[in-house]
Protein backbone atom coordinates (compact mmCIF):
# COMPACT_ATOMS: atom_id res chain seq x y z
CA UNK A 1 0.00 0.00 0.00
CA UNK A 2 1.07 3.46 -1.06
CA UNK A 3 1.81 6.24 1.27
CA UNK A 4 -0.28 9.36 0.00
CA UNK A 5 1.06 12.55 0.74
CA UNK A 6 -0.77 15.80 0.26
CA UNK A 7 1.05 19.02 -1.64
CA UNK A 8 -1.23 21.82 0.07
CA UNK A 9 -0.64 25.52 1.36
CA UNK A 10 -4.15 27.14 1.26
CA UNK A 11 -2.08 30.60 -0.87
CA UNK A 12 -1.63 30.31 -4.62
CA UNK A 13 2.23 30.62 -6.44
CA UNK A 14 4.24 29.32 -3.03
CA UNK A 15 5.06 26.24 -5.08
CA UNK A 16 3.10 23.20 -4.53
CA UNK A 17 3.06 22.42 -7.81
CA UNK A 18 7.05 22.90 -8.30
CA UNK A 19 7.17 20.72 -4.94
CA UNK A 20 5.20 18.09 -6.33
CA UNK A 21 7.39 17.48 -9.55
CA UNK A 22 10.46 17.92 -7.38
CA UNK A 23 9.54 15.41 -4.25
CA UNK A 24 7.85 12.65 -6.69
CA UNK A 25 11.00 12.82 -9.19
CA UNK A 26 13.15 12.83 -6.28
CA UNK A 27 11.44 9.38 -4.86
CA UNK A 28 11.00 8.60 -8.37
CA UNK A 29 14.75 8.62 -8.55
CA UNK A 30 15.73 6.33 -5.32
CA UNK A 31 13.96 3.85 -7.32
CA UNK A 32 10.39 3.70 -5.31
CA UNK A 33 7.20 4.00 -7.60
CA UNK A 34 5.50 7.05 -7.79
CA UNK A 35 2.43 8.74 -8.89
CA UNK A 36 2.01 12.47 -9.15
CA UNK A 37 -1.99 13.22 -9.04
CA UNK A 38 -2.80 16.56 -10.66
CA UNK A 39 -6.17 17.88 -8.53
CA UNK A 40 -6.11 21.24 -10.08
CA UNK A 41 -9.21 20.99 -12.67
CA UNK A 42 -9.62 23.97 -14.65
CA UNK A 43 -6.20 25.13 -13.82
CA UNK A 44 -4.10 22.09 -14.57
CA UNK A 45 -0.27 22.62 -14.68
CA UNK A 46 1.68 19.87 -13.16
CA UNK A 47 1.29 18.30 -16.60
CA UNK A 48 4.30 21.19 -18.06
CA UNK A 49 5.99 21.54 -14.74
CA UNK A 50 6.45 17.59 -15.46
CA UNK A 51 6.77 17.90 -19.42
CA UNK A 52 4.18 15.99 -20.40
CA UNK A 53 1.63 17.94 -21.66
CA UNK A 54 2.13 16.98 -25.59
CA UNK A 55 1.29 13.57 -24.39
CA UNK A 56 -2.09 14.60 -22.63
CA UNK A 57 -5.09 12.43 -23.49
CA UNK A 58 -7.53 11.08 -20.93
CA UNK A 59 -7.40 12.84 -17.30
CA UNK A 60 -8.26 12.75 -13.76
CA UNK A 61 -11.92 13.79 -14.58
CA UNK A 62 -12.30 11.31 -17.58
CA UNK A 63 -11.02 8.30 -15.38
CA UNK A 64 -13.88 9.37 -12.64
CA UNK A 65 -16.85 9.64 -14.96
CA UNK A 66 -15.35 5.93 -16.82
CA UNK A 67 -15.11 7.37 -19.99
CA UNK A 68 -11.37 5.78 -19.71
CA UNK A 69 -9.84 3.32 -17.26
CA UNK A 70 -7.11 4.38 -14.87
CA UNK A 71 -4.20 2.84 -17.48
CA UNK A 72 -5.17 4.87 -20.53
CA UNK A 73 -4.80 8.16 -18.45
CA UNK A 74 -1.84 7.67 -16.82
CA UNK A 75 1.35 9.12 -18.27
CA UNK A 76 5.02 7.30 -17.49
CA UNK A 77 7.79 9.71 -17.13
CA UNK A 78 10.08 9.94 -20.24
CA UNK A 79 13.24 10.68 -17.58
CA UNK A 80 12.41 7.70 -14.63
CA UNK A 81 10.92 4.60 -15.01
CA UNK A 82 9.13 4.39 -12.09
CA UNK A 83 7.04 7.94 -11.94
CA UNK A 84 3.94 8.21 -13.55
CA UNK A 85 1.45 11.47 -13.92
CA UNK A 86 -2.47 11.10 -13.64
CA UNK A 87 -3.14 15.08 -15.23
CA UNK A 88 -6.05 17.23 -14.33
CA UNK A 89 -8.67 18.24 -16.65
CA UNK A 90 -8.25 22.07 -18.21
CA UNK A 91 -11.99 22.05 -19.61
CA UNK A 92 -13.69 21.27 -16.53
CA UNK A 93 -14.10 22.70 -13.36
CA UNK A 94 -13.74 21.42 -9.18
CA UNK A 95 -17.19 20.22 -8.95
CA UNK A 96 -16.74 17.47 -11.59
CA UNK A 97 -14.29 15.53 -8.71
CA UNK A 98 -16.93 13.61 -6.81
CA UNK A 99 -16.34 11.82 -3.66
CA UNK A 100 -16.26 8.56 -4.44
CA UNK A 101 -14.59 9.08 -7.84
CA UNK A 102 -11.72 10.39 -5.51
CA UNK A 103 -12.18 7.00 -3.42
CA UNK A 104 -11.74 4.99 -5.41
CA UNK A 105 -9.00 6.48 -8.38
CA UNK A 106 -6.43 7.22 -5.16
CA UNK A 107 -7.41 3.28 -3.53
CA UNK A 108 -6.50 1.86 -7.17
CA UNK A 109 -3.47 4.16 -7.31
CA UNK A 110 -2.49 3.00 -3.71
CA UNK A 111 -2.66 -0.55 -4.41
CA UNK A 112 0.68 -0.04 -7.68
CA UNK A 113 2.13 2.62 -6.09
CA UNK A 114 4.84 2.98 -3.08
CA UNK A 115 4.13 7.26 -3.08
CA UNK A 116 1.09 8.70 -4.08
CA UNK A 117 1.45 12.53 -4.10
CA UNK A 118 -1.54 14.76 -4.40
CA UNK A 119 -1.02 18.31 -5.89
CA UNK A 120 -3.97 20.33 -4.26
CA UNK A 121 -5.25 23.43 -6.09
CA UNK A 122 -4.68 26.78 -4.20
CA UNK A 123 -7.79 28.17 -1.92
CA UNK A 124 -9.57 26.26 0.64
CA UNK A 125 -12.43 24.93 -1.14
CA UNK A 126 -14.02 21.40 -3.23
CA UNK A 127 -11.02 21.03 -4.64
CA UNK A 128 -8.35 21.36 -1.97
CA UNK A 129 -10.64 19.48 0.62
CA UNK A 130 -10.90 16.28 -1.80
CA UNK A 131 -7.04 16.57 -2.95
CA UNK A 132 -6.17 16.11 1.14
CA UNK A 133 -9.11 13.51 2.02
CA UNK A 134 -7.00 10.77 1.81
CA UNK A 135 -3.78 11.99 3.07
CA UNK A 136 -1.03 10.31 5.52
CA UNK A 137 1.55 13.00 5.58
CA UNK A 138 0.36 16.32 4.55
CA UNK A 139 3.34 18.98 3.33
CA UNK A 140 2.17 22.61 3.71
CA UNK A 141 4.03 24.37 1.37
CA UNK A 142 5.12 28.17 2.69
CA UNK A 143 6.93 31.23 1.83
CA UNK A 144 8.47 33.28 4.44
CA UNK A 145 6.00 36.32 4.67
CA UNK A 146 3.30 37.09 6.45
CA UNK A 147 0.45 36.31 4.31
CA UNK A 148 2.11 32.84 3.41
CA UNK A 149 1.83 31.98 6.85
CA UNK A 150 -1.20 32.41 7.76
CA UNK A 151 -3.01 30.62 5.23
CA UNK A 152 -0.79 28.10 6.21
CA UNK A 153 -2.25 28.16 9.77
CA UNK A 154 -5.52 27.93 8.09
CA UNK A 155 -4.98 24.83 6.02
CA UNK A 156 -3.49 23.35 9.18
CA UNK A 157 -6.63 23.67 10.78
CA UNK A 158 -8.21 21.76 7.83
CA UNK A 159 -6.25 19.16 7.59
CA UNK A 160 -6.93 18.46 11.27
CA UNK A 161 -11.00 19.12 11.01
CA UNK A 162 -11.73 17.56 6.94
CA UNK A 163 -9.47 14.87 6.14
CA UNK A 164 -10.24 10.80 6.44
CA UNK A 165 -7.75 10.34 9.29
CA UNK A 166 -8.93 13.61 10.83
CA UNK A 167 -12.72 11.48 10.97
CA UNK A 168 -11.46 8.77 11.88
CA UNK A 169 -10.18 10.98 15.62
CA UNK A 170 -6.01 10.42 13.77
CA UNK A 171 -3.80 12.90 12.83
CA UNK A 172 -2.27 13.04 9.76
CA UNK A 173 1.10 13.90 9.32
CA UNK A 174 1.82 17.47 8.79
CA UNK A 175 5.54 18.73 7.34
CA UNK A 176 6.45 22.33 6.72
CA UNK A 177 8.31 22.44 3.77
CA UNK A 178 9.16 26.34 3.43
CA UNK A 179 10.25 27.94 -0.10
CA UNK A 180 11.47 30.73 -1.51
CA UNK A 181 13.85 31.33 0.89
CA UNK A 182 16.11 33.98 -0.02
CA UNK A 183 19.02 33.89 2.06
CA UNK A 184 20.27 37.54 0.94
CA UNK A 185 16.63 39.57 2.17
CA UNK A 186 17.03 36.53 5.27
CA UNK A 187 20.49 38.32 6.42
CA UNK A 188 18.66 41.82 5.72
CA UNK A 189 15.80 40.86 7.74
CA UNK A 190 13.22 41.65 5.33
CA UNK A 191 11.59 38.08 5.46
CA UNK A 192 10.38 36.37 8.44
CA UNK A 193 12.74 33.64 10.02
CA UNK A 194 12.44 30.56 9.76
CA UNK A 195 12.45 30.26 13.46
CA UNK A 196 9.69 32.47 13.40
CA UNK A 197 7.79 30.57 11.01
CA UNK A 198 8.19 27.57 12.80
CA UNK A 199 7.07 28.76 16.05
CA UNK A 200 3.99 29.92 14.22
CA UNK A 201 2.88 27.18 12.37
CA UNK A 202 4.65 24.56 15.26
CA UNK A 203 5.33 22.02 12.69
CA UNK A 204 8.08 19.11 11.75
CA UNK A 205 10.17 21.43 9.31
CA UNK A 206 10.59 19.23 6.32
CA UNK A 207 13.29 21.23 4.38
CA UNK A 208 14.07 24.75 3.30
CA UNK A 209 14.04 25.22 -0.69
CA UNK A 210 16.21 28.20 -1.23
CA UNK A 211 14.63 30.98 -4.07
CA UNK A 212 16.77 30.26 -7.14
CA UNK A 213 16.45 30.95 -11.21
CA UNK A 214 17.11 27.35 -11.31
CA UNK A 215 13.27 27.01 -10.22
CA UNK A 216 12.05 28.81 -13.26
CA UNK A 217 14.97 27.31 -15.43
CA UNK A 218 13.39 24.13 -14.45
CA UNK A 219 9.46 25.18 -15.02
CA UNK A 220 10.16 26.22 -18.48
CA UNK A 221 12.11 23.37 -19.72
CA UNK A 222 9.30 20.65 -18.20
CA UNK A 223 11.71 19.09 -16.38
CA UNK A 224 11.07 18.76 -12.49
CA UNK A 225 13.93 21.20 -10.73
CA UNK A 226 14.93 17.75 -8.13
CA UNK A 227 16.16 15.75 -11.66
CA UNK A 228 17.39 18.73 -14.31
CA UNK A 229 20.25 19.60 -12.42
CA UNK A 230 20.73 17.58 -9.76
CA UNK A 231 23.77 19.52 -7.98
CA UNK A 232 22.00 22.99 -7.81
CA UNK A 233 20.86 24.00 -4.46
CA UNK A 234 16.87 23.78 -4.78
CA UNK A 235 17.73 19.96 -6.16
CA UNK A 236 19.22 19.10 -3.06
CA UNK A 237 17.11 20.76 -0.89
CA UNK A 238 14.16 18.40 -2.76
CA UNK A 239 16.65 15.40 -2.53
CA UNK A 240 17.12 15.78 1.35
CA UNK A 241 13.55 16.28 1.82
CA UNK A 242 12.37 12.72 -0.47
CA UNK A 243 14.98 11.09 2.07
CA UNK A 244 13.27 12.53 5.18
CA UNK A 245 10.14 11.49 4.11
CA UNK A 246 11.40 8.14 3.82
CA UNK A 247 12.69 7.96 7.31
CA UNK A 248 15.73 8.86 7.04
CA UNK A 249 17.90 11.25 9.31
CA UNK A 250 19.24 14.30 6.97
CA UNK A 251 20.76 17.32 9.08
CA UNK A 252 18.91 20.19 8.09
CA UNK A 253 21.13 23.04 6.03
CA UNK A 254 19.87 26.51 6.02
CA UNK A 255 20.50 28.42 2.68
CA UNK A 256 22.99 31.39 3.18
CA UNK A 257 24.07 33.67 1.14
CA UNK A 258 27.30 33.36 -0.55
CA UNK A 259 30.17 36.02 0.03
CA UNK A 260 33.31 36.69 -1.24
CA UNK A 261 35.82 37.95 0.29
CA UNK A 262 35.40 41.45 -0.30
CA UNK A 263 31.24 41.40 0.37
CA UNK A 264 32.85 40.20 3.89
CA UNK A 265 34.94 42.89 4.44
CA UNK A 266 32.07 45.20 3.69
CA UNK A 267 29.31 43.66 5.79
CA UNK A 268 32.08 43.58 8.77
CA UNK A 269 32.30 47.50 7.82
CA UNK A 270 28.54 48.45 8.25
CA UNK B 1 -70.40 37.28 -44.25
CA UNK B 2 -70.08 33.73 -46.02
CA UNK B 3 -66.32 33.57 -46.24
CA UNK B 4 -66.83 29.61 -45.14
CA UNK B 5 -68.00 28.93 -48.69
CA UNK B 6 -65.96 30.55 -50.57
CA UNK B 7 -63.25 28.88 -53.04
CA UNK B 8 -60.17 29.96 -52.29
CA UNK B 9 -55.65 29.13 -51.93
CA UNK B 10 -56.07 26.18 -49.26
CA UNK B 11 -54.11 26.51 -46.17
CA UNK B 12 -52.49 22.70 -45.25
CA UNK B 13 -51.95 22.20 -41.59
CA UNK B 14 -49.88 19.02 -40.58
CA UNK B 15 -48.65 17.92 -37.53
CA UNK B 16 -44.73 17.65 -36.95
CA UNK B 17 -43.12 16.86 -33.99
CA UNK B 18 -39.11 18.08 -32.82
CA UNK B 19 -36.40 17.56 -30.42
CA UNK B 20 -36.45 20.67 -27.54
CA UNK B 21 -34.37 20.92 -24.60
CA UNK B 22 -36.09 21.80 -21.33
CA UNK B 23 -34.27 24.20 -18.85
CA UNK B 24 -35.60 23.99 -15.15
CA UNK B 25 -35.90 27.09 -13.64
CA UNK B 26 -35.54 25.69 -10.46
CA UNK B 27 -34.64 27.95 -7.85
CA UNK B 28 -33.95 31.88 -7.27
CA UNK B 29 -33.84 33.54 -10.79
CA UNK B 30 -30.14 35.53 -9.10
CA UNK B 31 -28.47 32.33 -8.25
CA UNK B 32 -29.76 30.67 -10.83
CA UNK B 33 -28.61 33.02 -13.59
CA UNK B 34 -25.29 33.15 -11.71
CA UNK B 35 -24.62 29.17 -12.17
CA UNK B 36 -25.94 29.47 -15.80
CA UNK B 37 -23.49 32.17 -16.85
CA UNK B 38 -20.71 30.34 -15.60
CA UNK B 39 -21.90 26.97 -17.48
CA UNK B 40 -22.31 29.57 -20.59
CA UNK B 41 -19.33 30.71 -20.09
CA UNK B 42 -17.70 27.66 -20.62
CA UNK B 43 -19.80 26.18 -23.35
CA UNK B 44 -20.36 29.69 -25.50
CA UNK B 45 -22.88 29.35 -28.55
CA UNK B 46 -24.61 25.89 -26.50
CA UNK B 47 -27.97 27.53 -27.12
CA UNK B 48 -26.90 28.95 -30.75
CA UNK B 49 -30.06 27.19 -32.94
CA UNK B 50 -31.42 25.21 -30.01
CA UNK B 51 -34.81 24.66 -29.65
CA UNK B 52 -35.46 25.07 -26.10
CA UNK B 53 -38.48 25.18 -23.60
CA UNK B 54 -38.29 26.88 -20.29
CA UNK B 55 -40.01 24.58 -17.42
CA UNK B 56 -40.68 26.72 -14.13
CA UNK B 57 -42.02 23.73 -12.42
CA UNK B 58 -44.93 25.55 -11.30
CA UNK B 59 -42.47 27.37 -9.00
CA UNK B 60 -43.49 30.81 -10.81
CA UNK B 61 -45.28 33.48 -8.52
CA UNK B 62 -46.18 36.30 -10.56
CA UNK B 63 -46.20 37.10 -14.46
CA UNK B 64 -43.56 39.57 -13.46
CA UNK B 65 -41.65 37.17 -12.61
CA UNK B 66 -42.09 34.65 -15.55
CA UNK B 67 -41.27 38.33 -18.04
CA UNK B 68 -37.75 38.63 -15.99
CA UNK B 69 -36.93 34.89 -16.66
CA UNK B 70 -37.59 34.99 -20.87
CA UNK B 71 -35.85 38.39 -20.71
CA UNK B 72 -32.86 37.32 -18.88
CA UNK B 73 -32.31 34.47 -20.85
CA UNK B 74 -32.94 36.76 -23.95
CA UNK B 75 -30.42 38.49 -23.12
CA UNK B 76 -28.04 35.05 -22.83
CA UNK B 77 -29.06 34.19 -26.44
CA UNK B 78 -31.32 31.43 -25.42
CA UNK B 79 -34.78 31.98 -27.38
CA UNK B 80 -37.73 29.74 -26.04
CA UNK B 81 -40.18 28.45 -27.82
CA UNK B 82 -42.52 27.51 -25.32
CA UNK B 83 -43.32 27.59 -21.60
CA UNK B 84 -44.35 24.62 -18.88
CA UNK B 85 -44.93 24.27 -15.71
CA UNK B 86 -46.98 27.47 -15.37
CA UNK B 87 -50.75 29.24 -14.64
CA UNK B 88 -51.81 30.25 -18.39
CA UNK B 89 -52.99 33.54 -15.96
CA UNK B 90 -49.38 34.07 -15.92
CA UNK B 91 -48.79 34.15 -19.34
CA UNK B 92 -49.76 36.81 -22.47
CA UNK B 93 -50.10 36.83 -25.74
CA UNK B 94 -46.26 38.36 -25.92
CA UNK B 95 -44.61 35.26 -24.55
CA UNK B 96 -43.97 31.84 -25.87
CA UNK B 97 -46.75 29.76 -25.81
CA UNK B 98 -47.75 26.91 -23.10
CA UNK B 99 -46.83 23.56 -24.11
CA UNK B 100 -48.44 20.47 -22.15
CA UNK B 101 -47.58 16.39 -22.73
CA UNK B 102 -43.77 16.80 -23.05
CA UNK B 103 -42.06 13.20 -22.33
CA UNK B 104 -38.59 12.88 -21.54
CA UNK B 105 -36.18 11.65 -24.13
CA UNK B 106 -32.54 11.31 -23.86
CA UNK B 107 -30.30 14.03 -24.95
CA UNK B 108 -26.18 13.97 -24.82
CA UNK B 109 -25.08 17.24 -22.83
CA UNK B 110 -21.93 17.88 -21.43
CA UNK B 111 -22.62 19.05 -18.43
CA UNK B 112 -24.39 19.09 -15.04
CA UNK B 113 -26.47 22.04 -15.91
CA UNK B 114 -30.52 20.37 -15.53
CA UNK B 115 -31.33 19.44 -18.85
CA UNK B 116 -33.75 17.27 -20.28
CA UNK B 117 -35.31 17.02 -23.64
CA UNK B 118 -39.02 16.85 -24.09
CA UNK B 119 -41.31 15.60 -27.25
CA UNK B 120 -44.68 16.29 -27.89
CA UNK B 121 -44.75 13.31 -29.95
CA UNK B 122 -42.84 10.96 -31.70
CA UNK B 123 -39.25 12.19 -32.00
CA UNK B 124 -37.46 12.78 -34.79
CA UNK B 125 -33.99 13.77 -36.22
CA UNK B 126 -33.77 17.17 -37.35
CA UNK B 127 -33.82 16.79 -41.26
CA UNK B 128 -30.48 19.14 -41.48
CA UNK B 129 -27.20 19.30 -39.27
CA UNK B 130 -27.03 22.45 -36.85
CA UNK B 131 -24.00 23.96 -37.68
CA UNK B 132 -22.30 26.83 -35.20
CA UNK B 133 -20.24 29.51 -36.08
CA UNK B 134 -18.18 31.18 -33.13
CA UNK B 135 -16.61 34.24 -33.56
CA UNK B 136 -14.18 35.26 -31.23
CA UNK B 137 -10.91 33.65 -29.63
CA UNK B 138 -11.38 30.33 -27.57
CA UNK B 139 -9.49 30.61 -24.36
CA UNK B 140 -8.03 27.82 -21.97
CA UNK B 141 -10.48 25.83 -20.37
CA UNK B 142 -13.52 26.95 -22.45
CA UNK B 143 -15.26 23.75 -24.38
CA UNK B 144 -17.19 24.57 -27.53
CA UNK B 145 -19.57 21.29 -28.16
CA UNK B 146 -22.06 20.73 -31.30
CA UNK B 147 -22.68 17.24 -31.53
CA UNK B 148 -25.45 17.89 -34.30
CA UNK B 149 -22.77 19.28 -36.63
CA UNK B 150 -19.54 21.09 -37.56
CA UNK B 151 -18.34 23.55 -35.83
CA UNK B 152 -16.30 26.45 -37.13
CA UNK B 153 -14.44 29.18 -35.34
CA UNK B 154 -13.05 32.44 -36.67
CA UNK B 155 -10.34 32.94 -33.72
CA UNK B 156 -7.20 30.73 -32.32
CA UNK B 157 -8.14 28.24 -29.70
CA UNK B 158 -5.66 28.39 -27.06
CA UNK B 159 -4.09 25.51 -25.54
CA UNK B 160 -6.40 23.68 -22.67
CA UNK B 161 -9.36 24.57 -24.85
CA UNK B 162 -11.33 22.27 -26.60
CA UNK B 163 -13.79 21.38 -29.40
CA UNK B 164 -16.05 18.38 -30.07
CA UNK B 165 -18.07 18.38 -33.32
CA UNK B 166 -20.63 15.97 -34.29
CA UNK B 167 -19.31 16.90 -37.85
CA UNK B 168 -15.95 18.55 -39.29
CA UNK B 169 -14.28 21.21 -37.48
CA UNK B 170 -12.89 24.80 -39.10
CA UNK B 171 -10.68 26.97 -37.02
CA UNK B 172 -9.30 30.22 -38.99
CA UNK B 173 -6.65 30.64 -36.58
CA UNK B 174 -4.38 28.95 -34.57
CA UNK B 175 -5.50 25.59 -33.37
CA UNK B 176 -3.61 25.24 -30.07
CA UNK B 177 -6.07 22.80 -28.11
CA UNK B 178 -7.40 19.71 -28.34
CA UNK B 179 -9.96 19.29 -31.50
CA UNK B 180 -12.29 16.57 -31.27
CA UNK B 181 -14.11 15.49 -34.59
CA UNK B 182 -17.01 13.44 -36.02
CA UNK B 183 -18.23 12.41 -32.72
CA UNK B 184 -21.71 12.15 -34.35
CA UNK B 185 -21.23 11.61 -38.11
CA UNK B 186 -17.99 9.72 -37.97
CA UNK B 187 -15.17 9.36 -40.26
CA UNK B 188 -16.69 11.72 -42.99
CA UNK B 189 -15.57 14.39 -40.64
CA UNK B 190 -12.40 16.14 -41.05
CA UNK B 191 -9.83 19.09 -39.56
CA UNK B 192 -9.38 22.36 -40.74
CA UNK B 193 -7.09 25.21 -39.19
CA UNK B 194 -4.65 27.72 -40.86
CA UNK B 195 -1.58 26.95 -37.81
CA UNK B 196 -1.54 24.01 -36.66
CA UNK B 197 -0.13 23.74 -32.72
CA UNK B 198 -2.74 21.33 -31.38
CA UNK B 199 -2.17 19.17 -28.22
CA UNK B 200 -4.55 16.84 -29.81
CA UNK B 201 -6.29 15.95 -33.14
CA UNK B 202 -9.08 12.99 -32.79
CA UNK B 203 -11.56 11.92 -36.24
CA UNK B 204 -13.62 9.32 -35.24
CA UNK B 205 -12.15 8.32 -32.54
CA UNK B 206 -9.21 8.21 -33.89
CA UNK B 207 -6.74 10.03 -32.03
CA UNK B 208 -3.35 11.42 -32.54
CA UNK B 209 -1.34 13.41 -28.98
CA UNK B 210 1.21 16.20 -29.76
CA UNK B 211 3.91 14.27 -28.96
CA UNK B 212 3.07 12.22 -31.92
CA UNK B 213 1.77 14.80 -34.45
CA UNK B 214 4.60 15.25 -37.35
CA UNK B 215 6.80 18.13 -36.46
CA UNK B 216 6.78 19.19 -40.21
CA UNK B 217 2.84 20.27 -40.00
CA UNK B 218 3.92 22.75 -36.92
CA UNK B 219 2.75 26.33 -37.84
CA UNK B 220 0.99 25.35 -41.07
CA UNK B 221 -2.40 25.22 -42.65
CA UNK B 222 -3.58 21.33 -42.37
CA UNK B 223 -6.33 19.26 -43.10
CA UNK B 224 -6.73 16.28 -40.66
CA UNK B 225 -8.94 13.30 -41.95
CA UNK B 226 -9.11 9.15 -41.30
CA UNK B 227 -8.36 6.07 -43.89
CA UNK B 228 -7.94 2.90 -42.99
CA UNK B 229 -8.33 3.37 -39.25
CA UNK B 230 -5.41 5.92 -38.88
CA UNK B 231 -5.18 9.77 -38.51
CA UNK B 232 -4.10 11.14 -42.30
CA UNK B 233 -2.67 14.81 -41.80
CA UNK B 234 -2.04 16.87 -45.32
CA UNK B 235 -0.71 20.52 -45.73
CA UNK B 236 -3.82 22.81 -47.10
Amino acid sequence: MAKIITVTSGKGGVGKTTTTAAIGAALARTGDKVVVVDFDVGLRNLDLIMGAERRVVYDFVNVIQGDARLPQALIKDKRLDSLFLLPASQTRDKDALTEEGVDKVIGDLSRHFDWVICDSPAGIERGATLAMRHAEIAIVVTNPEVSSVRDSDRIVGILDAKTLKAERGETVDKRLLLTRYDPVRAARGDMLKTEDVLEILSLPLLGIVPESPDVLKASNMGVPVSINDPNSAPARAYHDAALRLKGEDIAMETPRQRLGLFGKFLRRAA
Amino acid sequence: MNAVSQTGPSIRFRGRSFMAMTLVADGPLQGWLADFDVWLQRSPGFFTGRIVVLDFADAAQSKADVERWIGELATRGVRLVGLEGVRPSLVDATMPPVLRGGRDATLVVTDNVTVSATTPAEPRKPAEPVNMLVERRIRSGQSIVCLEGDVTIIGSVGAGAEIIAGGSIHVYGTLAGRAIAGATFGANAQIFCTKLEAELLAVDGIYRTAEDIDDAFRGKAVRVSTADETLRIAAL
